[in-house]
Parts: structure tokens; C-alpha cells; sequence
């Protein structure tokens, strides 16, 4: 690395002389090691899924979830370092509830994931913090129905247009992915974590800005790739953990939960048997080629 | 115009005489927490065999004013637990919003919100008695409807002193004196919670509302209803009394322009 022995990268807030933040690119770096994690944007809903490395056989199969949820209808999942997720997570939830402090409702999500790049870029600035070791994948629906303002009790007057606009709509899937140098975009398919370039490779296949891939499907796509991404680190195992939010008339109601156990497992299963599928082609390809080189 | 900026734009005292501001409090503690502004009446409710039902109408007087006509006094928490309201408005609504919090971080856990009707009267109750405590109540008296931790139906009451007390049937407010007579009749003690049918209950909430309606100046006949089982919570916001006669009316003496 070039950056070693400049003493550019011993401090946050320093720049180089090229113009680099060597301390967050190091950050970079333990992101890269996690796990990987995607998230899947579809018309009605947003998939989200992580590989869960077992790093013991001692830890019970199920426990310490890696995606958590924030308010209802949001969810987060992060590759990296798991307490700076953790962190992240309980940052995200202050901001949620704040936001109801003060608005009487959901945060949207595209208003949480503002804040949380607003919060990490913080930790760029400053000598005596370090940045944030993971990328995280903020997953929501803001809803499309008209909500009740929290401890709303009645429904106002029932003539007039109450200031509402007609026709006007509101509401849908979010998915954003945040950096540790605090930078955030939207996504139709976001990857991060050590299987991110399979995994976006897959995503990009999946041609998800046309909008065309039912929620259902996407569950599928999500652990399929996470298997397809799982391909590099093969000698450790993994637990797929794979949540959803959906729109209001859709499964989970605009709520985000864990995709149903029934479900993961046919998604895993399918995953599993599209993987093999591969691998036959695979090794049929590698015969017929065999067989052009004897007849060579 | 002279040169003190604090006279300016005020009725001056050489024409109108010095301003009288004996009548606003300029000492002692803030009392207005004190009372209660926006008010709901009664909320009455009953065991049944296999769930509760609770039932209030929804109005919102302000004073004797009937000022909101569609208040909705019965508000969901989690899957199979209801709190019925009388007392203060905006008091409700603030513990509605507290409500929502502790919703919403309980489903933060792993194992989703798991608390139950009678978790959520005990934790009520304290955050009463500690308000009352500081001299700064909230102005409420709840009914708690659901279940427990044995799935059994529960039914309980706290009020802006902190006071609790349950029982297969309860009512709030004005409903204390009308209905629960009329509920002892109809479910007396001897008579086991599980001969109680849904369609009983429900047919005694209506006829207990239909006498607060009859009686008492601060109701409404428009109601909501929340039926609790061990499927959930089915609840009915814009239900009106049926069969209303005020046939009893014509024996009352003793008011306005009648002649005795």
C-alpha cells in the first residue's frame, strides 16, 4: 500500500497530498472482509439478505440476527465489523424515534438514510474517532395509504378538501446503502461484503430497473446470489438470514420482518438446486472440451 | 409618544385608568395541569368466554360543549390488548404515543412485542401513580382489556391516582353508576365467565352505552366496539345505537317549563 510510511493515514481528518482519507479507505477494507450482504428493491416491496458466517459451532443456529429493524417499516443489515453495525443500527433507531418526536409519524426512508450518512461522514472528521468499519444496507417502505398522525383521534372534517391534494401519490420502496466516508445512493439492487462483485454481477442480470421482479421472486434472486457470492469462501459455513418489507396490500403490510421460515427454506432450497445446476453444466462443458482435445 | 418603548401600543393609564391585572396569577405553582379540559365520558367492558369486549361511545366534550363527535376512545396494543379511555383527550393521546414507543421497541427484540393485556395495566398504573406523585396527573381512568400470561381473558382498571382494581365486568366514569348495576343483573357472580357467550356480551355493552346515552348529558349514541378472542382484535369504530325509546322520558318531572 502506498499510503504506509507517508503518515497520512495515522489520523482521521488528514488528507494526503493526492487528496485521500487513508483511514476511511482502511475502513473499506474491514467491510470487505464481512460477510456479504444485498438488498433488492422491487415495485412492491425490498428484499433484504446476509451471509451469516458461523465463526463457532458453539453459537446457536438462528440466534444473533445480523438484519435488525428500525421503527416498523425499515430494516438495516451490514458487512463488517458487527458491533459498528450494532452501533449503527441503535443510531438509526434514536433517529426514528426522533423523528416521531417531532412529525407524529414514520421516518421516510429516504429522510433516515440522509441522517445516518449525515452521522457516519461525522466520524471522518474528527483524530479522535475512527470511521464506521461497515457498509449498511437500509431497507423500507414509507407507506402509500394516508396515516393517522401518532394519537390522532378523530378523522376531521368529513366535507372540504382538508388541504389534501387529489390524486397525488405517496409512499413506496426504499433502499440505500451507506459508506463508511458517510456517502449514500439509492439502488435498485445494492451488494457489499466479500462476495460483492458476485453478487452484483448477479444483481445487474436481474435488471431491476424495469421493475418487472415480483417481491417473491426477489426473495428467491436474494438467497440464490447469496449462495452464487458464498462460491469464494466456500471452506467456512454460513447462514443465509433474509428479511422483507412489503407494501401495504402485499405480505408483511409495510412492516418489515423476517421472510417466513416455510419460504426461506424453498428459496434456500431453489438456491441450492440452481447452484448445482451451474456446476453440472460446468463439468459437462469441461468434458465436451476434453473430448475436443483427445480427438485433437 | 415618549421615550419608554414598553408603554407603546397599550391603552394609556391617564385615559383608561391603570390596568386591573389583580385577576392573573402572578405566584404560586402551575395548576393547570390540574384539571381536565377535553374530556371523554364512560367505557364499559366484559369478560367473556374466551375474550373480553369493551365498548365506548366517541365523544369529546369540552366542558358541557359536545365538541369532537368521532373520537376514537379504544386504541389496539399489539396483537390482542385494548385500553379504553375516559378522562382527558390530550392526556390519552399522550399515552397513546407512549403506547406506540414501547410497540415499536419491543418489536426490536427478537421475539417480537410479547406484552401481554395485563403487563401493559401494571406498567399503566405506575406511570399514573408516578405522574399523580408529582403533583402532575394525567387525567385519565383506563380499562385494560385482553389477556394474560396464562391466556386467560383480563380485565382491569387504573385511574390518574394510580389506583387499580379488575373484575369480570368494569365501567369508567358515569358507566360506574348506570351500567355496572345493569351488568350484575345480566352476569350475576354466581354465574361462571364461561356461560357468558360473545353475543351476550356484546348485547349487554350495547344496552349499557343505550342507557348512558339515555342519562348521562355528556355521551353520544355513536359508539366503538372491540371485540378481543385468542384470533385478535375486531374493532368497530362508527357504530350507531339501535332501537333507541325514549318512551321513559315522558315520566321524568320536575324540570324546565313543566307544570307538576
Amino acid at each position: 500500500m502506498t499510503s504506509i510510511g507517508t503518515g497520512y493515514d495515522l489520523s482521521n481528518s488528514v488528507f494526503s497530498p493526492d487528496g485521500r482519507n487513508f483511514q476511511v479507505e482502511y475502513a473499506v477494507k474491514a467491510v470487505e472482509n464481512g460477510g456479504t450482504a444485498i438488498g433488492i428493491r422491487c415495485k412492491d416491496g425490498v428484499v433484504l439478505a446476509v451471509e451469516k458466517i458461523i465463526t463457532s459451532k458453539l453459537l446457536k443456529p438462528g440466534a444473533n440476527k445480523r438484519i435488525a429493524t428500525v421503527d416498523r417499516h425499515v430494516g438495516i443489515v451490514s458487512a463488517g465489523l458487527v458491533p459498528d453495525g450494532r452501533h449503527f443500527v441503535s443510531r438509526a433507531r434514536d433517529e426514528a424515534s426522533s423523528w416521531r418526536g417531532v412529525y407524529k409519524g414514520p421516518i421516510p426512508v429516504s429522510a433516515l438514510s440522509n441522517r445516518l450518512g449525515s452521522y457516519v461522514q461525522a466520524y471522518t472528521l474528527y483524530s479522535s474517532v475512527r470511521p464506521f468499519g461497515v457498509t449498511a444496507i437500509v431497507g423500507g417502505w414509507d407507506s402509500e395509504a394516508e396515516l393517522a398522525v401518532d394519537g390522532q383521534v378523530g378523522t376531521g372534517p368529513n366535507a372540504g378538501s382538508g388541504g389534501k391534494v387529489e390524486g397525488a401519490k405517496a409512499g413506496g420502496p426504499g433502499l440505500y446503502m451507506i459508506e463508511p466516508s458517510g456517502l449514500y445512493w439509492g439502488y435498485y439492487g445494492a451488494a457489499t461484503g466479500k462476495g460483492r462483485q458476485a453478487a452484483k454481477a448477479e444483481l445487474e442480470k436481474l435488471d431491476l430497473g424495469s421493475e418487472n421482479l415480483s417481491l417473491l421472486d426477489a426473495v428467491k434472486e436474494a438467497a440464490r446470489i447469496i449462495y452464487v457470492a458464498h462460491e469464494d469462501s466456500k471452506d467456512k459455513e454460513f447462514e443465509l438470514e433474509m428479511s422483507w418489507i412489503s407494501s401495504l396490500d402485499g405480505p408483511t403490510k409495510g412492516r418489515h420482518e423476517e421472510v417466513p421460515k416455510e419460504l426461506l427454506e424453498e428459496a434456500e432450497k431453489a438456491a441450492k438446486r440452481a447452484l448445482e445446476g451451474e456446476d453440472e453444466e460446468e463439468d459437462e462443458g469441461t468434458k465436451s472440451n476434453e473430448g475436443e482435445r483427445m480427438q485433437e | 409618544m415618549n421615550h419608554f418603548p414598553e408603554l407603546w401600543g397599550r391603552p394609556r393609564d391617564d385615559v383608561y385608568g391603570p390596568y386591573n391585572s389583580s385577576y392573573l396569577k402572578s405566584t404560586g405553582p402551575k395548576t393547570h395541569t390540574q384539571s381536565p379540559a377535553v374530556t371523554g365520558t364512560s367505557v364499559v367492558a366484559v369478560k367473556f368466554n374466551g375474550g373480553v369486549a369493551i365498548a365506548a361511545d366517541n365523544l369529546a366534550s369540552y366542558g358541557s360543549l359536545s365538541r369532537f363527535t368521532d373520537v376514537k376512545r379504544l386504541r389496539v396494543f399489539g396483537e390482542s390488548a385494548v385500553v379504553g379511555f375516559s378522562g382527558d383527550v390530550s392526556d390519552m393521546q399522550y399515552i397513546d404515543r407512549l403506547l406506540e414507543s414501547i410497540d415499536i421497541r419491543e418489536n426490536y427484540s427478537t421475539h417480537g412485542n410479547l406484552l401481554n393485556a395485563k403487563n401493559l395495566h401494571t406498567y399503566l398504573s405506575k406511570v399514573f401513580y408516578k405522574r399523580r406523585s408529582d403533583f402532575n396527573p394525567l387525567w385519565n381512568h383506563i380499562l385494560v382489556a385482553g389477556f394474560d400470561g396464562d391466556k386467560k381473558p383480563f380485565l382491569s382498571s387504573a385511574d390518574l391516582l394510580g389506583t387499580t382494581y379488575s373484575g369480570p365486568h368494569l365501567a369508567t366514569g358515569f358507566g360506574a353508576h348506570l351500567a355496572v348495576p345493569i351488568l350484575r343483573r345480566l352476569f350475576p357472580e354466581e354465574k361462571p365467565i364461561e356461560e357468558i357467550t360473545k353475543e351476550d356480551a356484546v348485547s349487554a355493552l350495547r344496552e349499557c352505552l343505550k342507557v348512558l346515552w339515555y342519562r348521562d348529558a355528556r355521551s353520544l349514541d355513536k359508539y366503538s366496539i372491540a371485540i378481543i378472542t385468542e384470533d385478535g382484535v375486531e374493532l368497530n369504530e362508527d357504530q350507531k345505537l339501535e332501537e333507541q325509546s325514549w318512551a321513559f322520558a315522558e315520566s321524568i318531572k320536575g324540570y324546565g317549563a313543566q307544570v307538576v
